[in-house]
């Protein structure tokens, strides 16, 4: 028997169809595959930084004796500008029920509008059902951006 | 030799001096036995047993030993005498063992003296006294009822320390320990016909815990009864008490109808729906229509009340479940990978228009409450479309990873091809060479 | 000369393969009714390369600090591009090649290929079994998540319990008395450097081996072949076998793409070292048959320590097993039959063990 070594043009066809198949879906497979893999290796836009430090602003965003709630992980946090020029950061998660406090101008103090607990711009508990004081951050400024700091243990 | 008078004399002054010093320095020690001073009372009393026994240290840990107060203080007599005829000697001012009718002005006679506290601490209060006189101790005991409290009942008689210190017993913590002294005491209090609850129901209460917890501005007894001056608040007072430190719920009462109502029927404001000593944390079963609410005590069914507090707590309800499924389709988003940061941080907003809508509730005016559930349950709303928009972004990853399941599937199917088109290739071969 | 050609011979004649090339060319497989599970080598080293890949990855954006860890895990799940699909492919692609591994050790087992002149091959296999067992312990403690802190603490306590060196494995282990971030590193070092290295090594030694003596075949085939010369088949490795193991691993990386994309390994919560323990804690599938034992030990048979006896009964069983070629020499006979006896009963205390660990919370 001598009829398969020669190829008929429908047998000829039909490897080649089988070879583009084969080519374009090996092709595509390593496409699939390498094109995850190098956006993968792009760094995002998003700097990740370290989980205690939060950029919550540029120096110029606050007004003298306001304040601004940002976002510390996943929870808010409160930045204020008092009228001497120094930066104040506190947890903004009101240590009695969990609202989230704000900066009273009026009142030059930390408030929540919940059950009329106040709060020193330093997060000292001075007032109403508050037990303790908020936890407080460090505010260090460079190139006019204000990061936010877990205070360090030492 | 060849000095002359005068130097001779000047010698002589400053050997002498010298001596005087010498001689001081010699006899400092015994001098300078400060705070022991000769106390011929507890030398004898520290070796008896109770009730005329006082031990060095619960004299000496007081407040009054260490501001130099001794026994002969209070009790007078003469403390520098061994001899007891001499050192209790009436004649010396010796006043023995001290009427309980005879206490309070007896302490009063130092700590109502305004001019003779500031020798000691002029921050400190002297109005002590007066303050008792009003109180129903005070009054009582000016009838003659010698079994109410009086100062060394509360404050100890001989270990008194100042009540900022941890181990007096009216330190904030031991409060509401020593007033059950008394009035847990179900034989003693019942000369006066007062339940002996209290005690049993402030251990349970809120409020108790918070100062168990180490907020020492918690209340306890003496917070809203007063100390020196105890006496349980009026039924009208009861609000203005609460409200020292729960202005809001105050303020939303007053707005409300029924403050009116209450003050007509004479029920006493806050601890009607809250109770007086036994205040417990407060949940969304207390308002409704339920057996359990306290909505239910006074309204019936058909009543535009009962109605109002059905639908209150169905909005709370309706705000707290909606709360809860934003969280938990955040939550599932999050595990997966999908960054819902922002979202849960604006899901606080909504648990605090909750917290805000169960202080509304003191109005008793379900527009009120409803602004506040309107407001919460928008929040939950948005979070709980950012929560579906992650968990699409997630299907959205399937289908992509479909595209190059579907590319790897080819290959599969071209290889398979491949091997057959090979292999009869090699078999027809290997046929040709036979 | 056409071009492909002449490349080939400039390669050659500064490698000088042609030689290798050869013998590729020359490598047959045999084929015969229980050949498919020689496939399951080649998986597991698959499934290994797609490890190494996307571990190397994973490496771009790792911490390996207790502050750090979880977020960086969170940072390539959710901000990375296609990090959520490289991380639950690590993730899954682990727990699959230590099923294969299993897999493969025991299809070599009950086909007896552990015979000489292969006892080598088993050998250094069974410690590459052992560092498979270690890369997903070690690996499992790297995102700092609650279940996996406990499951380390779990897992080193049991190791802590060996008799005499116990409490010094324990401490090596842990880099201290406890699980902290000290463990973190260490296992982190395990992880990328120590064990890599040695399964490297390993690797090579096995695969120089298994090349240099060709597959195994069933004693039963080998005897009909004997017998019958012309019953033999056998296939060219290239390149047909090696066409159908592209086969097999491109289904693999279907199957790892299907489940990275419908069941994505999730992120946990963060460990907290001063919270108690959860409740249910479990180690990972593969530990299970082993952590269900020790449960239903009690806790004293007899004088000894239920924990203990159970930990040496494994550690007897496990050496024992390593060894097993120089007690089975594969030529028949009632010895062989017990230990085919004692493979199946292993295998299927093993997989009810797993299964009942499961059931029962």
């Amino acid at each position: 028997m001598t009829g398969e070594s020669v190829a008929t043009p429908e047998v000829k066809n039909r490897r080649r169809f089988l070879e583009l198949l084969l080519g374009s879906s090996v092709v595509a497979s390593i496409v699939s595959f390498f094109y995850p893999v190098l956006s993968y290796m792009i760094p995002p836009a998003t700097q990740e930084l370290a989980a205690d430090t939060v950029q919550a602003g540029r120096v110029g965003d606050l007004r003298p004796n306001t304040g601004k709630i940002f976002r510390f992980g996943s929870k808010p946090a409160l930045l204020i500008l008092t009228n001497d020029g120094t930066y104040h950061a506190t947890s903004a998660v009101c240590t009695h029920l969990n609202c989230t406090v704000q900066y009273r101008p009026d009142l030059n103090a930390v408030w929540c509008a919940c059950h009329n607990g106040m709060y020193t711009v330093d997060g000292q508990n001075i007032s109403g059902p508050p037990p303790r004081p908020l936890q407080g951050f460090e505010v260090a400024i460079q190139s006019g951006q204000i990061f936010v700091r877990r205070k360090s243990t030492t | 030799m060849l000095m002359r008078r005068k130097e001779r004399a000047a010698n002589l002054h400053s050997v002498i001096a010298r001596l005087i010093v010498f001689c001081g320095i010699l006899l400092f020690p015994a001098l300078s036995v400060s705070g022991q001073t000769k106390n011929s009372c507890l030398d004898c009393h520290a070796k008896l047993d109770a009730p005329l026994g006082v031990t060095p240290e619960e004299y000496q840990g007081s407040i009054h030993a260490q501001k130099g107060i001794t026994c002969v203080g209070c009790h007078g007599g003469d403390a520098t005498k061994d001899d007891m005829l001499e050192s209790m000697d009436v004649k010396a001012g010796f006043r023995g063992h001290l009427e309980r009718s005879r206490i309070p002005s007896l302490c009063g006679k130092c700590h109502a003296d305004a001019a003779y506290m500031r020798g000691y601490d002029p921050s400190l209060r002297t109005d002590q006294f007066s303050q008792y006189q009003t109180s129903v101790h005070g009054k009582l005991l000016a009838k003659g009822d010698t079994h109410v409290a009086v100062c060394a009942d509360c404050h100890g008689a001989h270990g008194i320390h100042a009540p900022n210190d941890p181990r007096s017993s009216v330190y904030p913590t031991n409060v509401a320990q020593t007033c059950a002294r008394c009035h847990a005491d179900e034989a003693y209090m019942k000369l006066y016909k007062i339940p002996t609850t209290q005690s049993a129901d402030y251990k349970a209460s809120v409020h108790h815990q918070a100062l168990a917890d180490g907020d020492l501005s918690a209340p306890t007894c003496s917070t809203c009864h007063g100390s020196h001056g105890a006496a349980p608040p009026g039924v009208d007072s009861i609000q203005h008490v609460c409200s020292t430190c729960h202005l809001f719920q105050s303020q939303l009462f007053d707005s409300g109808p029924h403050k009116d109502v209450f003050a007509a029927m004479g029920l006493p404001g806050c601890i009607t729906c809250h109770s007086n000593h036994g205040i417990l944390a407060p949940t969304d079963a207390m308002i409704g229509t339920d057996k359990s609410a306290v909505c239910a005590k006074c309204h019936s069914e058909g009543e535009p009340a009962y109605a109002t507090a059905a639908a209150v707590h169905r909005e709370l309800v309706s705000l707290d479940n909606a709360i809860k499924r934003s969280d938990e389709i955040l939550q599932r988003a999050g595990d997966a990978g999908i960054e819902v940061g922002e979202a849960q941080l604006a899901l606080a907003d909504g648990r605090d228009d909750l917290t805000k809508a169960r202080v509304a509730i003191h109005s008793v005016q379900a527009a009120a409450v409803d602004q506040d559930i309107q407001a919460g349950l928008k929040v939950a709303q948005s979070t709980y479309q950012t929560g579906v928009q992650a968990m699409a972004e997630l299907r959205f990853r399937r289908e992509g990873l479909v595209v190059s399941l579907a590319a790897i599937g080819l290959v599969i199917f071209g290889l398979a091809f491949l091997i057959r088109e090979i292999e009869s290739k090699q078999k027809s071969d290997k046929e040709i060479m036979k | 000369m056409s071009p492909v050609p002449r490349f080939r011979k400039w390669l050659d004649e500064r490698f000088g393969w042609d030689e290798l090339l050869e013998f590729v060319h020359h490598k047959t497989v045999p084929e015969h009714s229980q050949s498919y599970w020689y496939f399951l080598g080649g998986m597991t080293l698959f499934l290994f390369i797609t490890q190494v890949l996307t571990g190397i990855l994973l490496l771009l954006y790792y911490r390996p600090s207790p502050d750090n860890a979880y977020e960086s895990v969170q940072y390539i799940m959710a901000h990375v591009r296609f990090g959520w699909l490289i991380r639950s492919i690590h993730a899954w692609s682990a727990n699959l090649m230590i099923f294969t591994a299993f897999a493969h050790m025991f299809s070599v087992f009950f086909l007896k290929a552990y015979r000489k002149p292969r006892e080598l091959t088993w050998l250094s296999g069974m410690l590459l079994l052992f560092i498979v067992l270690g890369f997903g312990f070690s690996g499992y403690l790297l995102p700092w998540n609650m279940l996996s802190v406990f499951a380390t603490k779990v897992g080193t306590d049991m190791a802590g319990q060996v008799p005499l060196a116990g409490h010094w494995i324990l401490v090596f282990l842990r880099g201290g008395e406890d699980v902290t971030g000290a463990t973190l590193t260490r296992f982190f070092g395990f992880h990328v450097a120590v064990l890599p290295g040695l399964a490297t090594l390993l690797l090579l030694s096995h695969l120089l081996l298994v090349q240099r003596f060709g597959m195994s075949v069933p004693p039963r085939v080998e005897a009909a072949w004997r017998q019958n010369p012309s019953q033999r088949r056998e296939i060219q490795f290239f390149p047909n076998f090696l066409l159908r193991e592209l086969m097999a691993w491109y289904v693999a990386l279907a199957i790892l793409g299907a489940l990275a994309a419908f069941k994505p390994w999730g992120l946990g919560t963060k460990a907290d070292l001063f919270a108690p323990a959860p409740a249910g804690i479990r180690p990972e599938w593969y530990f299970m048959f082993m952590f269900q034992t020790l449960k239903l030990l009690p806790s004293k048979i007899g004088p000894i320590e239920g924990e203990l006896l159970g930990l040496a009964c494994f550690g007897l069983a496990g050496l024992l097993w390593t060894f097993l070629p120089f007690f089975d020499h594969g030529r028949g006979g009632r010895s062989s039959r017990w230990i085919t006896g004692a493979g199946i009963f292993a295998a299927g205390y093993i997989i009810g063990m797993t299964v009942f660990g499961y059931l029962t919370k």
